[in-house]
């Protein structure tokens, strides 16, 4: 994900602190990976620099003073280039799966038992995001959703390999 | 009652504790096995998935389970009495009594409303009608399709029929749910749906289901999975 056009999405609803940018990153993008305060103040800085985002006010406090940002016009076009690009398909053609598969047969080890042990994982996974969403907001639901459609295509092709195997035993000269 | 078939093999007993269990379960159609040894167990309360490729067997297993069909030879214990050889009669008045059913398609009477279908099994143990429709209109109301009570099957969308099937297997509050691909027959929102309905309903009321499913993301509501290959069950937590 690019936090950069992520945190310019989140100021075009109007000004912010970094820490409240940081609140309102975590509370809708950030589940299982909060975003560090080093890292909005490094990637606010570069925004800065290439002049897609500009201070707006500044707070002097007993701390550090604080600094609220707001989305200029370059910075909005910057968000709309970015929302218009397709994102690249990812073809996983070296998956560690596969190479782990072909060891197994390569080296007479029961890869059945592999394929079977990385099923049982996919599911307790695919189990725990089903309870998750269950209990979640609706953006709950669209995140482990899009985790469970990736993890049931992973299944699926754990399923086409075992049935394949005596083929690929073959093929790979096991 | 112990019942054991003449020709059954040594058999493994069944895992303690279990509310149904199965052992070294065999079934042949003609030339073709369907079983071959099969070992499934259940607690009750507990939601198997049951997963395969076509032909695998995992119709077969749940059939056998639900007293449908008769296994050639094995072991089948509901709560700890072997039921696999009791006459048609007594294995039909168990499926009535502690036994509930979804299937893919084509379960709900046609001519009657959605509060009577569901009120239908009632009905046939010996309740009355208008103690059995209020059963059913709660059980209707709880799968948020109330407001199709006195519609016929073929007047609600295939969501609100498969949960209206749902609620007429849950309303005579059935030991074990069978359900044979519950969400064959529907898009990914109403299939989750009724899944989300079907497991909440089951583990609220202490019902054991044994789900079979091709689909995976089905699967994931279960607590636990057993996949069929060759007519032979195995069980994932073994691999987990």
């Amino acid at each position: 994900m690019s936090i950069g056009h992520t945190l310019l999405g989140l100021l075009e609803s109007g000004p912010r602190h970094g820490y409240d940018l940081k609140r309102a990153f975590d509370d809708k993008f950030g589940h299982d990976r909060p975003l560090h305060y080093g890292q909005v103040y490094a990637t606010m800085s570069r925004l800065l620099k290439n002049g897609l985002v500009e201070v707006d006010g500044v707070e002097a406090g007993a701390g550090p003073e604080r600094k609220r940002y707001a989305i200029t016009e370059a910075g909005i076009t910057d968000v709309a280039t970015w929302l218009a690009t397709p994102e690249k398909p990812e073809p996983y053609l070296q998956s560690t799966l596969y190479t782990k598969v072909v060891l197994a047969l390569l080296t007479g080890r029961d890869a059945g038992d592999l394929l079977d042990t990385q099923r049982a994982e996919h599911l307790r996974l695919m189990r725990a995001l089903t309870a998750r969403k269950r209990q979640g907001d609706l953006a709950d639901q669209l995140i482990c959703d899009h985790a469970l459609f990736h993890l049931e295509a992973d299944l699926r092709w754990l399923e086409l390999t075992a049935a394949r195997l005596g083929a690929l035993g073959k093929a790979v000269g096991a | 009652m112990s019942a054991p078939f003449p020709e059954a093999p040594a058999t493994a007993p069944a895992p303690a504790g279990s509310l149904l269990a199965a052992s070294g379960l065999h079934k042949t159609y003609g030339q073709t096995t369907a079983l071959d040894g099969a070992d499934f167990s259940i607690h009750a309360g507990e939601v198997v998935a049951v997963m395969g490729p076509s032909g695998s067997g995992k119709s077969t297993l749940l059939h056998c389970l639900a007293g449908i069909v008769r296994p050639d030879s094995g072991s089948l214990t509901y709560q700890g009495a072997e039921i696999a050889g009791l006459p048609d009669q007594r294995l039909s008045a168990l499926r009535r009594t502690e036994f509930g059913f979804v299937f893919q398609f084509g379960q709900l009477v046609p001519e009657l409303t959605c509060v009577e279908n569901v009120a239908l099994p009632l009905r046939l143990n010996g309740v009355r009608r208008k103690a059995a429709e209020a059963a059913a209109a709660s059980w209707l109301e709880r799968l948020e399709v109330d407001d199709v009570r006195d519609h016929r099957p073929g007047e609600v969308s295939g969501g609100q029929g498969q949960r209206v099937a749902v609620a007429r297997a849950l309303v005579t509050a059935p030991r074990v749910l069978f359900a044979d691909e519950p969400t064959g027959a529907l898009d990914s929102l109403n299939g989750e749906r009724v899944m989300e309905l079907l497991t909440e309903a089951a583990r609220a009321a202490g019902t054991a289901v044994v789900l079979v499913t091709h689909e995976n993301r089905v699967a994931a509501y279960s607590d636990r999975e057993i996949v069929v290959r060759d007519g032979r069950c195995r069980d994932m937590e073994r691999y987990a």
